[in-house]
C-alpha cells in the first residue's frame, strides 16, 4: 500500500509518542531493578545509577536473611494460592448455576448480586461483620470476606452462557448430573478463562493491604504488603521529620528496592504466561454487540 | 414405601399446581443449588448483612449493647457531619481528585488505544502493550513506595537530577499544591495502560469494510480514526463514563492513605480516609457509618442519573 506523506508523518509521530509512553511507564521499574543490584558503596558515591558498574547481591542477601520478611512472603503466598483456589471454586460454581436458565430464583439472585456492585455500605459495617464472626486477627479474615466479587460472578456467568447447550445435553444423556457436567465438561472447557480470573484473584490476594491493616494486629500474620509499607513508607517520612533513620549495612534505599523487586517477582513470573488471557478475563461478555 | 409415595401424590394433588412444580424444580436442580449455595451465602453474609448494619448510622451504637439495644438518634450523625467544617474539606478534596481524574485519566486510555490501533508493527505493539499493562498488577504499596523512591526530597532520583541540573529540590510529597497532581499522575501511570484493553477490544470489532469505504472517500489515517474508529467505540466510552461517575465519591482508599502525611492533610483527607480515621481509629462507629452511607447513597444516585441521561441521548447505558 502506498502511503501519503501525511500518513507517514502520522505513523512515525504516533510510534514515537507510544515509545515515550512505554519508556515513562518502564523507567521506575527499571530504576528500582538496577539500584537493587547496585553495589551499595557505588550507590552511595554516585548521584544516580542508570547502569551499575559493580553488581552486587548484598541487598537481596540481607532481605532474604530477614525472618520477618520471609514469613510475610510465606503469608502472602498462602493467601494467593489458597485464596485464589477458594475464590475460583465459589465464583465458578455460583456463576455456572446462574447461567442455567431453568434455575428458579435466578433473576432474584442476579439482581441481588448486581445491587452489591452498585451499592456498598462502606468500611465500618463490613468491619463489624468480620469482627462479629470472630475473624479478627485470623488470616482467614483476608480470604473469606474477599471470596467473590459481583463483577467476577457476572462476567463468568456470561462466559458460561456462551458455552453451547448441546454439550450439556449430550452429557446428560450419558447419565451425567449437573455436578458432573460442571466438573467434567464446563470447567475443563473454561480453563483459559479460569486462568485469567485466577490471575486477577491471585493478584488481588497478593496485593491485599488494607484488609490486613484492618483485621490483623499480630505482625507475624502480616502479608508482604504491610511489611513493605512499614519498610518503604515509614522510613521515607524522613522528608517530614529532620531525624534520619540510622541505616544498617547496605543503604536503606537499595534494601527497599530489593524488597520491592522480591515482592513483585511472583507477579512478573506469571505475567508472560497469562498475558494472552488478559483481554478475555478483563471483559468476557462485558462489551455489548 | 408405597404408602409414602401415595401420600406425596395425594398431597401434590391437593396443593395448587405451582407448589408441586416448585418442589419438582428444586429437586431436579438440587446440584445447581448446592453449587450456588456457598456463593449465595457469601453475598448474603458479606454484602447484605453489612447493608443491614448501616442502620447503626441512625443509632448511638455501642459494641456492648449491640444493634438491638443501642439507642436511636435519628439523623443526628448526619446533621453533625454536614455542620462539621471537615465536610466541605472532604467534599472539595474528593471532587478535586476525581475531576482531575476525569479530565486527565479518563480520556487517556481512549487516546492510547486509538494510537495503539494505528501501529502497523505487531511486535512493537505487543512490546508497548506488555509494558503499559504491567503497573496495573502492582499494589498501591509498591506504587507509593516507587513514588517515594523517585520523588522523595532527600534521596529521590528526580530531585537528584534536578539538583545535578542546578535547580532547587522540590518537596513533591509534602507540597499541598502538588498532592492532587501527584495522585492523578500515579493513577495514570498505574491504570491508563490497562484501561486500553476494553477500547482495543471494541476497536477490534469494527467492520474493516467501513475503513475501506472511508479510504475510498479519501480519508487519511487521522480522518479514519476520527470518523470511523472513535464513533465505533462511543457506546463503550459512555458505559465506562457512567460507571466512573458512580465512583466520583470514591477515591482509591489505599492510594490516598499511603500518600497521606501531615504536611498535605488539608488536601489529602477524603471520605474514605476520614471514615477510617474516625471509625476504626477513634471507634466512632455510628458517626463514621453515617459518613460512609452518605457517600454510598450519593454514588448510587449518580450512577442511576448518569444511566438515565445516557439513555435519553440514545445510548444503551449499563442497565
Amino acid at each position: 500500500m502506498r502511503l501519503s506523506i501525511g500518513d507517514r508523518v502520522f505513523t512515525s509521530v504516533n510510534g514515537l509518542l507510544l515509545g515515550i509512553i512505554a519508556l515513562v511507564t518502564f523507567f521506575p521499574l527499571y530504576y528500582v531493578f538496577v539500584v537493587s543490584f547496585t553495589d551499595p558503596t557505588e550507590y552511595l558515591q554516585k548521584k544516580f545509577v542508570l547502569f551499575p558498574q559493580s553488581w552486587s547481591l548484598d541487598s537481596y542477601q540481607y532481605m532474604l536473611s530477614s525472618k520477618a520478611f520471609l514469613r510475610s512472603l510465606g503469608n502472602s503466598g498462602f493467601l494467593a494460592t489458597v485464596g485464589t483456589a477458594c475464590s475460583l471454586v465459589v465464583t465458578a460454581a455460583l456463576a455456572y448455576s446462574l447461567s442455567r436458565k431453568r434455575l428458579r430464583g435466578r433473576r432474584v439472585f442476579m439482581l441481588g448480586i448486581l445491587l452489591t456492585i452498585l451499592f456498598s455500605p462502606g468500611i465500618i459495617p463490613h468491619y463489624m461483620v468480620v469482627r462479629q464472626l470472630g475473624m479478627i486477627n485470623s488470616i482467614w479474615s483476608l480470604i473469606i470476606p474477599a471470596l467473590a466479587s459481583g463483577w467476577n460472578v457476572i462476567l463468568m456467568k456470561s462466559f458460561f452462557d456462551s458455552i453451547p447447550a448441546e454439550l450439556e445435553e449430550s452429557a446428560q444423556i450419558d447419565g451425567c448430573n449437573d455436578m458432573g457436567i460442571w466438573v467434567r465438561i464446563i470447567l475443563p472447557l473454561s480453563l483459559p478463562s479460569l486462568a485469567a480470573f485466577g490471575l486477577f484473584y491471585a493478584v488481588g490476594y497478593w496485593n491485599q493491604y488494607f484488609s490486613a491493616l484492618l483485621y490483623l494486629n499480630d505482625s507475624s500474620k502480616w502479608p508482604i504488603q504491610v511489611l513493605l509499607q512499614n519498610m518503604l513508607l515509614s522510613a521515607n517520612n524522613s522528608d517530614l521529620a529532620v531525624s534520619t533513620t540510622a541505616s544498617v549495612a547496605p543503604p536503606s534505599e537499595t534494601l527497599q528496592m530489593a524488597a520491592v523487586i522480591i515482592a513483585t517477582l511472583p507477579i512478573l513470573a506469571v505475567y508472560p504466561f497469562l498475558q494472552k488471557h488478559f483481554a478475555k478475563g478483563a471483559m468476557v461478555g462485558s462489551v455489548k454487540g | 414405601m408405597a404408602r409414602t409415595s401415595e401420600m406425596a401424590l395425594s398431597k401434590a394433588k391437593a396443593r395448587p399446581r405451582a407448589k408441586s412444580r416448585l418442589w419438582f424444580d428444586l429437586k431436579r436442580d438440587k446440584y445447581l443449588y448446592i453449587l450456588a449455595f456457598p456463593g449465595l451465602l457469601f453475598f448474603l453474609v458479606f454484602k447484605y448483612v453489612p447493608m443491614a448494619e448501616v442502620i447503626i448510622a441512625f443509632q448511638n451504637y455501642s459494641p456492648f449493647m449491640g444493634i438491638w439495644k443501642s439507642p436511636w438518634v435519628g439523623l443526628q450523625h448526619f446533621e453533625r457531619f454536614f455542620a462539621n467544617p471537615d465536610f466541605m474539606l472532604l467534599f472539595r478534596n474528593t471532587m478535586a481528585i476525581n475531576l482531575l481524574n476525569l479530565a486527565l485519566f479518563f480520556p487517556l486510555p481512549i487516546i492510547v488505544s486509538l494510537m495503539l490501533n494505528e501501529l502497523r508493527s505487531v511486535i512493537y505493539k505487543r512490546i508497548v502493550q506488555s509494558i503499559v499493562y504491567m503497573p496495573h498488577f502492582l499494589s498501591w504499596v509498591i506504587i507509593a513506595g516507587l513514588t517515594f523512591l523517585l520523588f522523595a526530597k532527600g534521596q529521590g532520583v528526580v530531585n537528584k537530577i534536578l539538583e545535578a541540573m542546578g535547580m532547587e529540590r522540590i518537596g513533591f510529597l509534602t507540597s499541598p499544591n502538588l498532592f492532587w497532581i501527584m495522585v492523578t499522575a500515579q493513577s495514570v501511570w498505574k491504570e491508563a495502560g490497562w484501561g486500553t484493553i476494553i477500547f482495543l477490544a471494541a476497536i477490534a470489532g469494527v467492520d474493516p469494510q467501513i475503513y475501506e469505504a472511508a479510504r475510498m472517500d479519501g480519508a487519511g489515517r487521522f480522518r479514519q480514526m476520527w470518523h470511523v474508529t472513535l464513533p465505533a467505540i462511543r457506546s463503550v466510552i459512555v458505559i465506562l463514563l457512567i460507571l466512573r461517575l458512580g465512583h466520583i465519591m470514591d477515591v482509591g482508599f489505599e492510594q490516598i492513605f499511603l500518600m497521606y502525611n501531615g504536611a498535605v492533610s488539608k488536601v489529602a483527607e477524603v471520605f474514605d480516609t476520614y471514615v477510617y480515621r474516625v471509625g476504626i481509629q477513634q471507634a466512632q462507629f455510628s458517626y463514621s457509618t453515617a459518613v460512609g452511607l452518605f457517600k454510598s447513597v450519593v454514588g448510587l444516585a449518580l450512577v442511576l442519573i448518569a444511566n438515565k441521561v445516557a439513555k435519553k441521548f440514545g445510548e444503551e447505558g449499563v442497565f
